[in-house]
């Protein structure tokens, strides 16, 4: 046990060391990927709970969405993106995006719909028009709970963006299929290990600067 | 703004800054319901009065409050803005115009309590400079401190604070109509009396035009120039004056709803200050408590008022009290009953209740002593009132329904 712990703990070493530069290149662009793809998830989850929440049954299907969404397998996804899209980034960030937005769209949704009504009644009786009203009083209340929806994803959508090296897109799924293509081969265990912590170490790394903005953007005045 | 005009008569020479309102023949019917909520009400709303909107729950005060700014719009009817006809304009611009003011303020919890106030002059495009200004001003318009309170967040204000700066937002544009639906109904009686005051106090300063919205009778007397009085389908059971309703109530709906004890509700109508009031006896702390009770003997009084340097009242002990004591005590006694000036009859008569003495002591200008108001002056303004609500007021305002056949006029 002690022996292969050992000979495993030296391999890595070894494999890290004389990699470091592709490692810490797939590291940027899987981070990058990831961060891109939640800004844009961002824009149309919140886009989306806009359009519904003040509407149950609108409410309710995209819940229902976002339910089933998650349920689809990734891999089947990206091999479904391939025919219309390619391979690259482009197909890479429609799945993470997709799987993105559905955290983020359910808890814009209930942020939204859980603004009190007093307050937006207050809002319109002082002449703010609908969009106003939308733009500076119910989305600055609901943020924190968006915010929290954001979280989710980003951690979720860090392992999900590993498949984008199915096809070929960017980021540490590529040591990941390198490894699984030679299983058994001199340094595939390696090759995966460090995926997965490079990927949990960047999920963490995000999470701490999600956590950072969190801070910034929201108001005093609604902090708990 | 052609419609203001110079106050009425009751010698108040301050202008008049609101606008009066019409409603003609307004009607709301919600999709899916029968009845209309609101049934062709023409109502007449004179510039600079304030009048309250009563009546039974889910008999349309609200939506008739609402369909004033068009929060909600009418399915027919005009609404007339002093002269302007404003059915079909910009509904924002329109409630830009309008203060409103809801339950528990509806402040903005994000924003501190400035910037809640300089939302609708921002909408305005004013200047930074002018906004801060109107904040400071307003902030102590309504009684707060604006070092103290204008960078607290909501959470961090007492209900009635919250209240207060619901208000302030609503007049920072300086809007001639202020509507309110039920305003005070969050708080609890003893802050609720204190911001009912302060409105009074307000109106008295500004003169705007408001409209209030209360299922509390005895508030609609007190803060009201006029009463509407509503049945289901808002439609006007009287409007009149807060005297004449509850001397001569138009039918049994309105005399139901009034409840019992008219005569006593009739105190809300009248100000301490309007009663003669009792003179007292009064001591400093420090001074010989014998010489203070030989000065009550004399007068014949029962009780010595204790004021401090500037003479507010700290204590009201009675003679049997004072032959205990050597010279007259510093510490103010919280159970003292006292009352301003401006308050109501009702108001000192609910002091007097927990006060032994059966009277109250009144304060003026600063919180200053000014006399002492007892119960028998309470009972004799009953039956004053009463006998002079029966004097027939002309010029009433406007209030009917379309569909009522003895549609009341101005007049009878
Ligand atoms: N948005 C709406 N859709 C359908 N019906 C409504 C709506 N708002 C109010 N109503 C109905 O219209 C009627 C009048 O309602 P409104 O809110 O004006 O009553 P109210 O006099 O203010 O009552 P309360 O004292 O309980 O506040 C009620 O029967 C109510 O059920
Ligand atoms: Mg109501």
């Amino acid at each position: 046990m002690s022996y292969e712990t050992d000979g495993v703990g030296n391999n890595m070493g070894e494999f890290v060391t004389g990699r470091v530069g592709e490692i810490a290149f797939a590291s940027v662009q899987h981070l990058s990927l990831v961060a891109q793809s939640l800004v844009i998830a961002t824009v149309l989850g919140v886009g989306i709970a806009a359009l519904v929440y003040r509407n149950a049954t609108f409410s309710a299907v995209a819940n229902g969405v976002t339910a089933i969404g998650l349920t689809i397998p990734a891999f089947a996804l990206i091999g479904l993106m391939v025919a219309p899209l390619g391979f690259g980034v482009t197909p890479a960030v429609v799945v993470v995006v997709f799987y993105a937005v559905l955290p983020i769209l359910r808890n814009a949704v209930v942020g939204l719909a859980g603004v009190d009504q007093a307050v937006v009644e207050s809002a319109r009786g002082i002449g703010m028009s609908r969009f106003r009203t939308f733009w500076r009083v119910e989305l600055p209340i609901a943020w924190p709970v968006i915010l929290s929806g954001v979280r989710i994803s980003g951690q979720m959508v860090m392992g999900i963006a590993a498949v984008a090296a199915f096809v070929l897109g960017p980021g540490l799924g590529g040591l990941i299929f390198q490894g699984l293509s030679r299983m058994g081969g001199a340094g595939s265990i390696e090759s995966i290990v460090t995926a997965v912590v490079g990927v949990i170490v960047l999920a963490l790394v995000l999470d701490l600067a999600l956590l950072a903005i969190g801070r910034l953007t929201t108001p005093k005045g609604i902090r708990v | 703004m052609s419609d203001t005009a110079t106050a009425r008569s009751e010698g108040d020479e301050r202008t008049i800054t609101g606008k009066a309102i019409r409603l003609e023949g307004v009607t709301k019917r919600y999709p899916g319901q029968q009845r209309p909520a609101v049934d062709g009400v023409t109502l007449e709303i004179p510039a600079g009065q304030v009048v309250m909107l009563v009546g039974p729950s889910g008999c349309g005060k609200t939506t008739t409050l609402k369909m004033i700014n068009r929060l909600i719009e009418p399915t027919e009817g005009r609404i007339v803005l002093g002269e302007e006809d404003v059915t079909d304009i910009d509904g924002d611009d329109l409630r830009r115009r309008i203060g409103y003011v809801i339950q528990a303020g509806g402040l903005f919890p994000h924003m501190t309590v400035a910037q809640n106030i300089a939302i609708v002059p921002k909408m305005l495009g004013w200047d930074d400079a002018r906004v801060k200004e109107r904040t400071t001003e307003l902030l102590d318009l309504v009684s707060l401190d604006p070092d103290t309170y204008r960078d607290r967040y909501p959470k961090e204000l007492s209900g009635g604070q919250q209240q207060r700066v619901g208000v302030a937002r609503a007049l920072a544009a300086d809007p001639p109509v202020l509507l309110m639906d039920e305003p005070f109904g969050a708080v609890d009686p003893i802050t609720r009396q204190r911001l009912q005051d302060e409105l009074i106090r307000i109106q008295h300063e500004l003169r705007k035009t408001i409209v209030i919205v209360t299922h509390d009778f005895d508030e609609a007397v007190k803060l009201g120039d006029w009463i509407v009085v509503f049945r289901e389908g808002a439609h006007i059971a009287q409007y009149d004056t807060p005297e004449r309703i509850l001397a001569e109530p138009a039918d049994e709906f309105v005399e139901s709803f009034i409840g019992s004890g008219a005569g006593l509700k009739q105190l809300g109508l009248q100000r301490v200050r309007d009663v003669d009031l009792a003179e007292a006896v009064t001591a400093r702390p420090g001074d010989s408590a014998a010489d203070a009770l030989a000065r009550a003997e004399a007068a014949g009084h029962g009780h010595v008022v204790v004021v401090d340097e500037r003479d507010r009242p700290l204590s009201w002990p009675s003679r049997r009290a004072l032959q205990r004591m050597t010279s007259i005590p510093e510490a103010a006694d919280p159970k003292t009953p006292v009352v301003g000036s401006g308050a109501t009859l009702n108001d000192a008569l609910d002091e007097m209740l927990v006060s032994s003495a059966g009277a109250a002591l009144v304060t003026g200008h600063r919180g200053a002593f000014v006399g002492v108001i007892t119960v028998e002056v309470v009972m004799a303004a009953i039956s004053a009132v009463r006998a002079a609500a029966s004097d027939a007021m002309a010029g009433a305002p406007v209030g009917t329904n379309a569909s009522d056949p003895a549609a009341r006029g101005s007049d009878g």
